[in-house]
């Protein structure tokens, strides 16, 4: 792996320390980004309802699991809270919206500012303890706001649920897919870019330092304490954001909607993508988003004609993303950014082996 | 040099651990511009004496002051911000980071940016603060000559490699007071000539006071202004390399009791005791 960061493209030759510090390794990569970005910019115009909607899902689970990335694979703490926060986040936008008159452009980042608050506060147990301690006290954090959901009728409509106004800036409501995808691109873009900033500065490293050897980085200056907590505040405000575009895409949330079962299956984003990679946070969401409909749509394929037949395939899909789950782990443990990684490097060298 | 005021002193540490006396009523100073050796066989109190200065330890008696300021209690990242940088005997680096990323943690306490501003590196001037503070660590990189190996994953390189990589890492926090702990332990002769070279540098150019910890006694006495030797969790002799080569207590601490002078050694050391 060493080699591989040492390596760079032949002929590409960096002349200044700034050059040496960019986002995108090579020119080209960033020029890829970019062209990406524009793609996506008319992507609306030409796809339809359902690839849209795959797209804002992958959106907004993006964004959350780019926050679960930072506690997780950056600083090396557990939570198994994340899904709680999404939905805080949710809530937070929908109550906020409904009564206030801030449109809903501006609600989703005060839910990630209070959402946030409230990660600071039930991260403090992580200055304190570590590893499956640690991951038991995010758990009663998971279970406690889902009491909160159902119990706080005057905040989340209980268990009726609340209403979520669609997306509105200065008058002009976005209501249809096509222009909630751009409102989900933008908060996408800044997200990302503010997480791969992050971790090339300062608190980034210090997030690093406290995962990979935490005696030393005190040792270094960094407050352990305050960084633990912090890594926390900042993954519930992605958290928040992602689960405030949720509640105002889909119109309605509910308390139902963050178990703990999507804690785990925002663990799995992180674990499949690979810790400790601001895009593998992407790369995992979009696989694990996208799986189940690989698989719906294989067993379209087989097809059937009996009703025992379309129940027994609904239940081999479901099987068959646990398996491809666990293949990947066994065959990839360091994630999809790793193997992009990997790829990247084959085709640098191509055609010889080194 | 003893008319200064010392950078660090230590007046009557006492550290144990339950029953185990680490540290018994040690004390020595520093002088600004030293280097400061600290000896002894293994299980000595050496390390402990290294901990208790940059707080991963607090004695449970005695006193410590750098720039004299008392710094019992503080935790290691406040020592850190006063001055006092170190290295590890058994690697401490940050393994998944790259060289440069690992010694640009070492800026931590003297960089500005934060949560807020990093992600908003070009407009926050959280870019700039992270230009500057590269091209002092390329200065750092170029001393030691580890430019090669920058951007290298640090959990991948030798170990030799990774001791100069944590030494560089404990000299971009710009320390007063440099503590190494054994930085030769493990190398081949060139390696550590190489790095007598660079702690005699950052004694002399950086203008670094070092306190050190190191086996290979030749070394020691070569490049040491003053040595002590600890034995038990006591301090037998402080003073030049010379005069210790030549004290008694220290030749049975090392080398133990001689059979012919069996009877007289043991009187000095039921002394000591």
């Amino acid at each position: 792996m060493a080699s591989a960061h040492s390596r760079m493209r032949c002929g590409e030759f960096r002349t200044t320390y700034q050059a040496d510090m960019t986002i995108f390794p090579t020119p080209l990569a960033r020029r890829v980004a970019v062209v990406s970005v524009l793609l996506l910019l008319v992507a609306p115009l030409c796809l339809n309802a359902y690839y849209l909607n795959l797209m804002i899902q992958i959106g907004y689970y993006g964004i959350a699991a780019l926050g679960l990335n930072i506690v997780v694979g950056f600083t090396g703490q557990i939570s198994l809270g994340h899904a709680a926060f999404f939905g805080l986040g949710a809530f937070t936008s929908a109550w906020i919206s409904n009564n206030s008159g801030i449109p809903v452009f501006f609600t989703i980042p005060l839910a990630g500012l209070f959402t946030m608050a409230v990660g600071l506060v039930v991260g403090i147990p992580a200055g304190r303890i570590k590893g499956l301690y640690l991951a038991i006290a995010t758990l009663a954090s998971q279970y406690i706001l889902e009491d909160f959901f159902a119990r706080a009728d005057w905040f989340t409509g209980g268990s009726a649920g609340a209403m979520a106004n669609p997306v509105s800036i200065f008058g002009y409501e976005m209501f249809t897919d096509q222009s909630f995808f751009y409102v989900v691109l933008f908060y996408v873009v800044i997200m990302f870019v503010a997480g791969a900033n992050l971790m090339r500065s300062r608190d980034g490293r210090a997030f690093i330092a406290v995962r990979d050897h935490y005696l030393s980085a005190e040792i270094m200056g960094i407050n352990l304490t305050k960084y633990r907590i912090l890594s926390f505040g900042i993954s519930s405000f992605y958290a928040g954001i992602g689960g405030a575009l949720f509640g105002h895409y889909l119109g309605f949330v509910s308390v139902e909607g963050f178990t703990l079962l999507l804690s785990i299956q925002f663990l799995a984003m992180v674990i499949i993508g690979g810790l400790g990679s601001v895009m593998g946070a992407m790369l995992g969401t979009v696989f694990m988003v996208l799986l189940p409909e690989v698989m719906e749509f294989g067993v379209h394929l087989v097809g059937s004609n009996s009703t025992a037949m379309t129940l027994a395939l609904a239940y081999l899909k479901e099987m068959a993303i646990g398996l491809a789950i666990i293949l990947f782990l066994i065959f990839e443990p360091d994630g999809l950014a790793h193997r992009w990684k990997m790829i990247k490097n084959y085709w640098k060298l191509y055609p010889f082996s080194y | 040099m003893s008319e200064n005021q010392p950078l660090i002193k230590v007046d009557n540490i006492f550290l144990s651990f339950g029953g185990v006396h680490a540290l018994r009523e040690v004390s020595f100073a520093v002088h600004p511009g030293e280097i400061f050796s600290i000896i002894g066989p293994n299980g000595a109190g050496k390390t402990s004496m290294l901990n208790c200065i940059s707080g991963r330890y607090q004695p449970q008696k005695g006193q410590i002051t750098f720039k004299g300021q008392s710094v019992i209690g503080m935790k290691p990242n406040i020592r850190c911000k006063l001055g006092i940088g170190r290295t590890f005997q058994n690697l401490a680096l940050f393994n998944h980071m790259t060289v440069l990323d690992n010694i640009m943690v070492g800026r931590h306490h003297l960089l500005k940016n934060n949560f807020l501003t990093g992600p908003l590196y070009w407009f926050s001037g959280a870019r700039k603060e992270e230009l500057a503070h590269r091209r002092e660590v390329e200065d750092i990189i170029d001393f030691l000559e580890i430019a090669s190996i920058r951007k290298n994953i640090a959990g991948t390189l030798s170990y030799g490699l990774r001791k100069r990589v944590e030494l560089a890492r404990a000299v971009a926090l710009r320390p007063d007071l440099i503590l190494l702990d054994e930085p030769m332990a493990g190398m081949n002769l060139e390696e550590k000539e190489d790095m007598a070279r660079y702690i005699i540098d950052l004694n002399e150019e950086w203008g670094m006071t070092v306190v050190m910890i190191e086996h290979d006694m030749g070394v020691v006495m070569d490049i040491s202004h003053r040595v002590m030797v600890l034995d038990f969790g006591r301090e037998i002799c402080t003073g030049l390399p010379d005069e210790v080569m030549a004290n008694e207590q220290v030749k049975i601490a090392y080398l133990g009791v001689g059979l012919d002078d069996d009877e007289e050694a043991q009187e000095t050391s039921g002394e000591v005791a």
